[in-house]
Order: C-alpha cells, then sequence, then structure tokens
C-alpha cells in the first residue's frame, strides 16, 4: 500500500488529542516531514508494514472520535495524522468520518446542541423547542444546532443533548426541554440541572403491587429488579441483589450447558428479528474457526427504543454479566459493545463498571477464578441508525463506513473482523441471567408457549407515565396502555418503530407477542409502542418517518438510496392531499415501496414503508 | 482484515479457453432456471449460470473482473423459498435452488430500480440503459419535475480524464478497482451517505492533490460513462464522438517488458481512447498510466 498525504498537518491539540488514544509517534514516519519528530538512523531500519500496521485500522473510529471529542471537528491535519498513525488511505478514512452524522469534516463550533425532531419528541412539541433554540443559538453564538433523530430520551420528550468538545469533553441533557434549559445545557453544560435517576424512566418501578409497600418495588419485575435498587456505581451493591450467581451457575454446568438453557428457555432475540438466541450460540460455538467474537449491539437508535439505554444506566453490572456468560457459551475471549454514540451517560456508567469488573478478577485473564479469559471494549457509534444492522456494525468496528454487507455469508460464520461471531441486543443478553438463575423450565413459563419470558416495551408518545414497561409475554396492547395512562383521544399505536407498524384504538386486545403481532398483521420489533393521540398531525408523523429513512439510508443500493427520497418527496406532496388527489402518489408509494422490500440489501429498506404502509391500509390516512 | 472474498478468477474465465491455468475439476451443481435444469460448477454464481444458459439478466454494477457488491440491485431473481429478492451477480448457486429470472416480482423490481436510476442520474451513455427502460417499460418521470437528481457538474481538473458524477450510480467498481482488489492506490472512497453519498478522493480535493496515479483502471471499469477519458469527453461535447467510425486495434504496449495489451480505439485516423482486454490472464484490463495515456508521441505528426 503507498500512501500518500497532502501539505496540511494537524495543530498540536490534534496531534495530542491522536497521541492520547494511541500512544506518540514510534518513530519520523509516523509524522509529516521535518515535524516534531528527529528523523534518526534508527527511522532507516523502521518500519511498521504489512498486517501488523494494517491491523490497527480498527482503531479509525475510536481516532476519529478522540479528535471529534477534542476539537469538535475533523480537519484535513487531523485526519491526515490520523491515518498516517494508522496506515489507512485517507480517502478512506475521509469516507468513513463523512459516514457519521455526529462528525464534521468543516470547522464548526466547540458545541453541538442535537435537538431531538423524532415521533416521540415531536408528539410533544419539539417543533417550538427546535424553533426557540434555533434563533437564540444563531450564528456566532458558539453553539451549532443540529436536528436530531430519536436521541432514545423518549420518557423525557422532548429532548436535547448538548456535546462540548475539549479535554474532557462535556455533555449535558436536557429533557424535557424547553428553549431555556436547552440553551442553558448547551452554553454552560457544566451548570445544566443533572440527568434524574434511570429509574423514573421504570413506571412500574413507582407503583408497588399491594402488598409489598416494604421493598417499594414490583415483585414481578425480572429483567428490571434491580433497577434503582441498586447504586449503578457499586459492584458490591449488585452482587447483594444476586449479581454473578448466574454466572457461576454457568461454570457449573460449563458452555454446552449454557447453550442448552438457554435453547430450551425459548429465548428469542430483542432486537426486533426474534431469532432463536441458543441456535445462535451454538452455531457460533460449532465454527471451528477461531477466535471467536461475541458483540453486544447496544446501537439502540429504533426511534422511540430506550429500553438498552435504561438497563444500561440503571444495571450496568447486568450487562457485563451477561457479555461474560456469552462470551463463555460461544468461546470467546472477547467481546465488543457497540454503543449508540448519543448515550453519554450510559457511556460513563459501562466504563466505570467494566474497570470494577477488571479490578475485582469478573473480567480479565482468569475471571472468577475459573480459568476462562474474558475482556469486554467498549465502540462508540457515531450517529448513524443503520449501525445497528449486525453486519454493518462489524464494519463500523472494523473501520470501515457502517454498510451492511450482504448474507450469506451470515455472522456465526464469518462475522467481526470474518471470524465467527455472536451479536445480541442488550435486552437478550440479559435475559439469559433469569434463564440460568431460575432455570429454563420456568423461565419458559413465563409468558405464552412461543414467546417466552418477560418483555420491555418502550412507550411514548401521548401518554400519562412514559417509559419502560416489563410484561410477560402475552399481555395485549390496551393492558399496556392502562398501566400507562392512555390518552382521551387515541387516534392510532405505531408498534416496532420507525421500521413497524401502526395499530388502530379498535385493535388493542391484540396480545404483545411475536406470534400474535404476526397473526394481527404487524410487529413487535424492538418493544416500541408509541402513542398518538388526535391532536397529532399523521401526515406530519409519516413525513417524519420517511425523512428518518433518508437521513439514515447508507446509499449502498439503489431500492434504499433512492426509493426513501422517492417515499419522502411523495409524502411531502401528501401532505395537503387527500381521497382521489391522494391516489396517484399512494400507487407510486406502493411501487416503489414493494421494491424497496424486494430488493433492498439489508432490513432498513425492507423496512422502510412498513409504517407508511399500515397508515394508508389500516388507519386510512389520506382517505 | 477484510472480509470480502477473493474472487473467482480463472476459474469461471477459465472455461472461456485462455492461458489461465485451470481450476482443479470442481463438482456440478443441480438446479433449474426458469424450470430448465441446469449444472453449474460449485463455485458459480447465479448470473454465471444464467449467462451459460443464454439468459439475460441486466446488470450494471457487477464486472467481470470485480468481486460482485451487488448494490445496484436490478440483476435482481426470484429463487424459491427467499423472503426478498437475490442478487444473482454475487450469489452461489446451490443444489436444488429454483430460480426464476423472469417473474412478475422480479420484472418490478428491475422496473422500479431502473426508474428511480433513470430518475436521478443521467444515464445518456450507459450502455444497454435505454434498451432495458423500454423492456420493462420504465417511466422515470413519473416522480415529477421536482423529483431529487444528483446535479453533479463535471469536474475536469486534469487532462487525462474526466469525473462526471452527474452520470454516477454509485456501483463502487470504480472504488474496487483502485483499491485493494486491483491498484492498491486506495485513491477515491464513497464519501457522505445516503442520497448524498458521491465518489470522492480525501477532503473532496481535486484529483491532483490525490493519491490518483492516473493509471485510468477505474475507467476500464465505470459502467455508465461517469468517469471517461478527456479526449471522449471533449468530443462527445463538441458532438464529434461516432463510435460507428471508431476501429479498435489491439496490440501491445511498447514501455516495459511486462507486455501489456492495449485496445486502441481510433477514430479520424486519431487514438481517442485506450482500453486492455479483460481476459487477458496477466494484467485483467489494468494498465498503468503510459499504457492508458501515453499514446500522444504516436500521432504526433511535426
Amino acid at each position: 500500500m503507498d500512501l500518500h498525504f497532502g501539505d496540511s498537518k494537524p495543530t498540536d491539540e490534534e496531534r495530542a488529542a491522536v497521541d492520547a488514544l494511541l500512544g506518540p509517534p514510534e518513530s519520523a514516519w509516523e509524522a509529516p516531514a521535518g515535524e516534531w519528530v528527529e528523523r534518526s538512523a534508527d527511522d532507516l531500519r523502521w518500519a511498521r508494514g504489512g498486517r501488523p500496521a494494517r491491523d490497527r485500522r480498527d482503531l479509525l473510529l475510536p481516532g476519529l472520535h478522540a479528535i471529534n471529542d477534542r476539537i469538535g471537528w475533523i480537519s484535513d491535519g487531523a485526519l491526515d495524522y490520523l491515518c498516517r498513525r494508522l496506515t489507512v488511505p485517507p480517502a478512506e478514512a475521509y469516507g468513513v468520518a463523512t459516514f457519521y452524522s455526529m462528525f464534521s469534516v468543516r470547522p464548526r463550533p466547540a458545541t453541538v446542541l442535537h435537538v431531538c425532531t423524532d415521533l416521540a419528541c415531536a408528539a410533544r412539541g419539539a417543533a417550538e423547542v427546535c424553533a426557540g433554540v434555533e434563533q437564540r443559538l444563531g450564528p456566532g453564538s458558539g453553539v451549532h444546532v443540529e436536528r436530531s433523530p430519536c436521541l432514545g430520551l423518549c420518557e423525557r420528550a422532548p429532548a436535547a443533548l448538548a456535546v462540548r468538545a475539549g479535554d474532557p469533553v462535556r455533555t449535558a441533557v436536557a429533557a424535557p426541554a424547553t428553549t431555556e434549559s436547552a440553551v442553558l445545557a448547551a452554553t454552560s453544560p457544566d451548570a445544566a440541572d443533572e440527568e434524574p435517576p434511570a429509574v423514573l424512566a421504570v413506571p412500574q418501578a413507582g407503583m408497588p403491587s399491594p402488598g409489598c409497600e416494604k421493598t417499594g418495588r414490583d415483585p414481578e419485575l425480572v429483567l428490571l429488579r434491580r433497577v434503582g435498587v441498586v447504586d449503578p456505581a457499586s459492584l458490591d451493591d449488585y452482587r447483594a441483589e444476586g449479581g454473578y450467581a448466574a454466572l457461576r451457575r454457568a461454570f457449573d454446568i460449563g458452555p454446552a450447558g449454557v447453550i442448552r438453557e438457554v435453547t430450551d428457555s425459548g429465548l428469542v432475540g430483542r432486537g426486533g428479528a426474534a431469532f432463536p438466541t441458543g441456535r445462535k450460540w451454538q452455531a457460533t460455538a460449532a465454527q471451528p474457526d477461531h477466535p471467536h467474537y461475541l458483540v453486544c449491539n447496544a446501537d439502540e437508535s429504533e426511534p422511540g427504543t430506550f429500553k438498552d439505554r435504561v438497563i444500561m444506566e440503571g444495571d450496568p453490572y447486568a450487562l457485563i454479566e451477561s457479555m461474560t456468560i456469552a462470551g463463555y457459551a460461544v468461546g470467546a475471549h472477547r467481546g465488543y459493545l457497540y454503543l449508540r454514540g448519543e448515550y453519554p451517560r450510559a457511556l460513563a456508567r459501562l466504563e466505570h463498571a467494566i474497570g470494577q469488573a477488571r479490578a475485582r478478577g469478573l473480567l480479565g485473564d482468569d475471571v472468577l477464578g475459573q480459568g476462562y479469559a474474558f475482556d469486554i471494549e467498549i465502540r462508540r457509534g457515531a450517529g448513524a441508525y443503520i449501525c445497528g444492522e449486525e453486519t454493518a456494525l462489524f464494519n463500523s468496528i472494523e473501520g470501515y463506513r457502517g454498510e451492511p454487507r450482504s448474507k450469506p455469508p451470515f455472522p456465526v460464520e464469518k462475522g467481526l473482523f470474518g471470524k465467527p461471531t455472536a451479536e445480541n441486543n442488550v435486552e437478550t443478553l440479559v435475559n439469559v441471567l433469569p434463564i440460568l438463575t431460575m432455570g429454563a423450565e420456568a423461565y419458559a413459563a413465563i409468558g405464552t408457549g412461543k414467546s417466552t419470558g418477560p418483555k420491555l416495551f418502550c412507550v411514548s408518545g401521548s401518554v400519562a407515565r412514559p417509559g419502560i414497561y416489563e410484561l410477560p409475554f402475552g399481555a395485549t396492547l390496551g393492558e399496556l396502555l392502562e398501566l400507562a395512562g392512555p390518552p382521551q383521544g387515541l387516534r392510532a399505536v405505531l408498534l416496532g418503530g420507525a421500521a413497524g407498524g401502526f395499530v388502530r384504538p379498535d385493535e388493542l386486545d391484540i396480545p404483545l407477542t411475536f406470534e400474535g403481532t404476526r397473526e394481527a398483521g404487524t410487529t413487535l420489533g424492538s418493544g416500541v409502542v408509541l402513542v398518538l393521540d388526535d391532536t397529532v398531525p399523521l401526515p406530519r408523523i409519516l413525513l417524519r418517518i420517511a425523512e428518518f429513512f433518508r437521513d439514515e439510508s447508507c446509499g449502498q443500493c439503489v431500492p434504499c438510496r433512492v426509493g426513501t427520497v422517492r417515499q419522502e418527496e411523495a409524502l411531502t406532496r401528501l401532505l395537503e392531499r387527500t381521497g382521489a388527489e391522494a391516489e396517484n402518489d399512494i400507487a407510486l408509494l406502493r411501487e416503489v415501496g414493494r421494491a424497496m422490500r424486494d430488493a433492498s440489501i439489508c432490513g432498513l429498506g425492507q423496512t422502510a414503508w412498513n409504517a407508511v404502509e399500515s397508515a394508508i391500509d389500516r388507519l386510512g390516512a389520506y382517505a | 482484515m477484510t472480509t470480502a472474498e477473493s474472487p473467482v478468477r480463472g476459474t469461471a474465465q477459465g472455461a472461456r479457453g485462455t492461458a489461465v491455468p485451470l481450476a482443479p475439476p470442481r463438482r456440478l451443481l443441480e438446479f433449474t432456471i426458469d424450470d430448465e435444469p441446469v449444472r453449474v460448477p460449485e463455485g458459480s454464481t447465479i448470473l454465471d449460470a444464467c449467462r451459460a444458459r443464454g439468459k439475460d439478466v441486466p446488470t450494471l454494477c457487477q464486472g467481470d473482473t470485480l468481486t460482485p457488491k451487488n448494490a445496484c440491485r436490478v440483476c435482481m431473481v426470484e429463487v424459491e423459498g427467499s423472503r426478498t429478492l437475490v442478487p444473482a451477480c454475487s450469489r452461489r448457486a446451490e443444489a436444488g435452488m429454483a430460480v426464476r429470472t423472469d417473474t412478475e416480482r422480479a420484472r418490478h423490481s428491475r422496473k422500479i430500480v431502473l426508474e428511480l436510476l433513470a430518475s436521478s442520474v443521467d444515464l445518456s451513455t450507459t450502455p444497454g440503459a435505454a434498451e432495458w427502460l423500454k423492456e420493462y417499460g420504465a417511466e422515470p418521470d413519473r416522480f415529477g419535475p421536482d423529483a431529487a437528481r444528483l446535479n453533479e457538474g463535471p469536474k475536469v481538473d486534469n487532462d487525462l480524464y474526466v469525473r462526471d458524477y452527474d452520470k454516477c450510480i454509485l456501483c463502487y467498481k470504480c472504488v474496487d478497482a483502485c483499491g485493494d482488489q486491483w491498484q492498491n492506490t486506495f485513491a477515491i472512497s464513497v464519501a457522505g451517505r445516503g442520497f448524498d453519498a458521491r465518489i470522492a478522493v480525501e477532503h473532496d480535493a481535486p484529483l491532483t492533490d490525490s493519491a490518483c496515479v492516473y493509471c485510468g483502471n477505474c475507467i476500464e471499469v465505470c459502467p455508465t460513462g461517469a468517469l471517461s477519458f478527456k479526449s471522449e469527453f471533449d468530443m462527445r461535447a463538441a458532438g464529434t464522438w461516432d463510435e460507428s467510425q471508431q476501429t479498435r486495434t489491439t496490440t501491445v504496449c511498447a514501455y516495459c517488458g511486462v507486455g501489456c495489451n492495449l485496445t486502441l480505439h481510433v477514430q479520424d485516423n486519431e487514438i481517442v481512447k485506450v482500453t486492455s482486454p479483460h481476459d487477458n490472464p496477466v494484467t485483467h484490463g489494468n494498465l498503468c498510466i503510459k499504457g492508458r495515456f501515453g499514446y500522444q508521441h504516436v500521432q504526433n505528426r511535426d
């Protein structure tokens, strides 16, 4: 590889940001000619070449983060320096840097305020906040305001996230945001109100069932039982509340035993695709190629989804323990936790928890003294919904553009770094803890025959008590809404997020199971339950969904890249049209939607038309 | 690190009787295409099998010298049991598969993809595009006069070749040819995301500030004419480009000892473009700057 670099040089600060991640340059080859590292006789004999040089490619995304966190944007000189250090062609690194919406390769102020304009926030007045903020923080204010897709703070909608570059980078959240609180978060992030504890996103924790006032918690909760009960920073708290009992049991029964229990429990993936977890683990564990990897998909970006955030913020050790169990079962010694870039508090808590677990021998060369080596590395996303697609996530970790790969081969065979990989969603993983502590049989007794166990639902929009609800599979949509406090004039419920589907107020008896929703012609997806009352303008919501997919399409395949644009154009025209006037555009949408579903490479394009189609067919939108 | 599988060069092509050493004999797979039984060597794609049967499946991003990227999605066919359509160019044939190339579903998908492309990209110099649009009954105009287009102007920043990204369908072939599949120069990449994604060098700079070595191997694989010789671009602008008046002569490059094959495209006794045969067992259509662009001395008549 013959790399070519331009003449642009990094500033001292940019160089320091990169060196803080990669260490100081080892030779003059890694610095621009004549700059800060004197050439020595050693340099004539020194070269990092071949595979060892290219093997550091996966540090590209962390490197871009390092620069962006320190400076606020990525200059030509900084990008070139990072490329020199990692032996990455600058054109490819430029392609990667421009892929993520949280990075900028053009100068911008150090503070960026992301104001959520997505579904849940739009239903709760995001437009006013956005307009107010944009008016107050114009050019020259030192703040760059960005309209953002879902920030995963839907229970406190509308939400805004301020990120101020520096050393260290500072963040502040305003939610529920007013113009004032958002402006304050952006102009003085250190003075902004602290975020409320994660437990406030769990309304059930505040309404104990009768007879258990003493503990103040709902005895029915399985997955959320520790949220608000333990101090998320305290490993001792976690252990006192039953933590690490599941890992001990895992070591007792061995990897095959764990896979058997998980298979028998009937656990299926909670990220949206509902693939049997036991089968995935078995397939990974059985691969002759090594090493095996475990990847936790915490790139929770489906609009309206925030369940993984609440687990990671409220009970971070649970995720670490369950990743260790999963790694043990599939024969992996390294786990990657791919966390979306918009979750600074989850990042801080998980980093702390991983450090504690390492210090106490719960991660590292000899986990629990059992001779099993396992460690976890956190990788931050940088604003790309598509990176929640399992193979796009691999490319993102590896330092490439987050574009999905075509399958087959499937990840269990060729996943991260081309090796057998088991990738699971956060909620899926934490379900493994009760499976091991209560046994597969007892776990499978929860829920229905085909959908076993407890399920988290992200309820947002026009309800009295938005938040994460944990119910056994099989509860009906109506029962869930009763808990959350449904609105007076219910217009529709969006199940499964932007890639899901709408249901009508007269369909509230739909059982919340995979088979039940499928039978009703809709989907459970990632557990989004977005409630819309009749004050919310439906055509606007549909247009917002279309805008979301247009913005988040990676651009790799034609049906999705252009189809999402044509869909958005048609829905813009439809804002003003109904009845016979709307027929042409609806026909066009159907034809394009069908091709997107049939011919797109990945789930993003295949599902981009689902919600709009269901609104037309079930809700009679534009009729 | 990269997980892209190496292309099966010299295997499928080997059957054409070139000097490529034949791979060890491979098992034959039996399956059906449009209800007709076919047998192909293991490792062949559905497209290989279709072409061996003389069935035409349109392709744009597929290249005979490149690993399929399956980005354009015009070659989609129906495979029994598959939830979605599958790309014929990259899906390996499996025993017992039932493939249908011309169902209403596959034709609908091709028609829409062609409409999406034609409504956003200038396909005027894409070989085959006009016929396919007609065959599939595509009406790109139905998205209305306000349908978003790429709206790129030609980038003329050097004397050798022009990048006219208004004609770019983002097939990734130039990126793959410049990168680890052939040239290993890595001068270009896809930058940006979604509809705003474009082929660019680092920092979106002019080509002259980039790592480009002007081998022109990207022009060789470009399926739409977005990348073209400056000579071709100028002649098209002047209205003098006329392929029916051109001769093609394959000869041997005289610059070095490798002996690459050059195909000289000559119009009015002037070399207007240089390509290279893709079935050349050594170079597979790739050249360097000298073979590709260093022909001026031949026609220096002073």
